[in-house]
């Protein structure tokens, strides 16, 4: 790690956290995607059926990006600070599932969405002290 | 609603696999060159494996998710959060901090919240 300049561990990071918007995109284009998979499919037509819904083919294309920006972020980062900063892909899930899939927002999903939030700026600050 | 062993063992495995694949991914993004970028990665056993560890965690994740209750699994699939600290420590040097402590201690706090809220 200390090859790797400030600069180069602050773009890490921004790294990680525009990948965690990208994750829960792809997981709401494979949820919405699923509904167009037949049931109780064999795990052949599963991967085909992936293969040919442009919705689950799109979420999963996407974690192949997000693998890629981990990897790149990791190079000039400490691992034990992207890995958790990944936790706010939660954040983005549930709001998602508020705004596209319209579920309800719930006292206790709001507490969840403050305290990973509260956790994730802890790592960052803890972050630039380094 | 209780939540099957089972379901808990198949989460337990993959936030473990799935740490593991974290690990293999730093191994590997320390080793890429920035003059040789795409042959550094694809010829990096490291990136494959960890890349590999990262697909069998997401299958133990779909079996483990199928049944039982959220806000005990949701926590479960967390607990690679710690083990990755661990493995940071172990192969790369990076020094346990309090920082590190408290903002997964608050993520896995917020983790169980949502398990909580998602009403299953």
């Amino acid at each position: 790690m200390s090859e790797s300049t400030p600069a180069q561990q602050r773009r890490s990071l921004i790294i990680v956290l525009c990948s965690t918007v990208l994750i829960a995109m792809a997981q709401a284009l494979i949820k919405s995607g699923t509904g167009d998979l037949a049931a109780g499919s064999s795990l052949i037509d599963t991967a085909i059926g992936i293969l040919t819904t442009p919705k689950l083919f799109a979420g999963y294309a996407l974690y192949g990006v997000v693998t890629g920006m981990m990897v790149l972020a990791l190079r000039h980062a400490e691992l034990s600070l992207i890995y958790p900063v990944i936790a706010l892909s939660y954040v983005w899930v549930s709001v998602l599932s508020v705004v596209m899939f319209h579920e309800e927002m719930n006292p206790f999903k709001l507490a969840g969405v403050i305290v990973i939030i509260s956790g994730v700026a802890v790592l960052g600050k803890g972050q630039q002290r380094t | 609603m209780i939540t099957p062993l089972s379901s808990m063992l198949w989460v337990i495995g993959g936030s473990f696999i799935g740490s593991i694949g974290a690990a293999g991914l730093k191994a590997g993004a320390k080793r890429l060159t920035h003059e040789n970028m795409i042959h550094s990665a694809i010829t990096n056993w490291r990136l494959a494996a960890g890349i590999l560890a990262y697909l069998i965690s997401s299958v133990f994740f779909v079996f483990g998710l199928r049944h039982g209750e959220l806000s005990v699994l949701y926590p479960l699939v967390s607990l690679g959060y710690l083990f990755t600290l661990l493995w940071s420590r172990m192969f790369f040097g990076e020094p346990f901090t309090r920082a590190k402590f408290f903002g997964v201690g608050l993520i896995l706090v917020g983790v169980t919240l949502l398990g909580l809220g998602s009403g299953r």
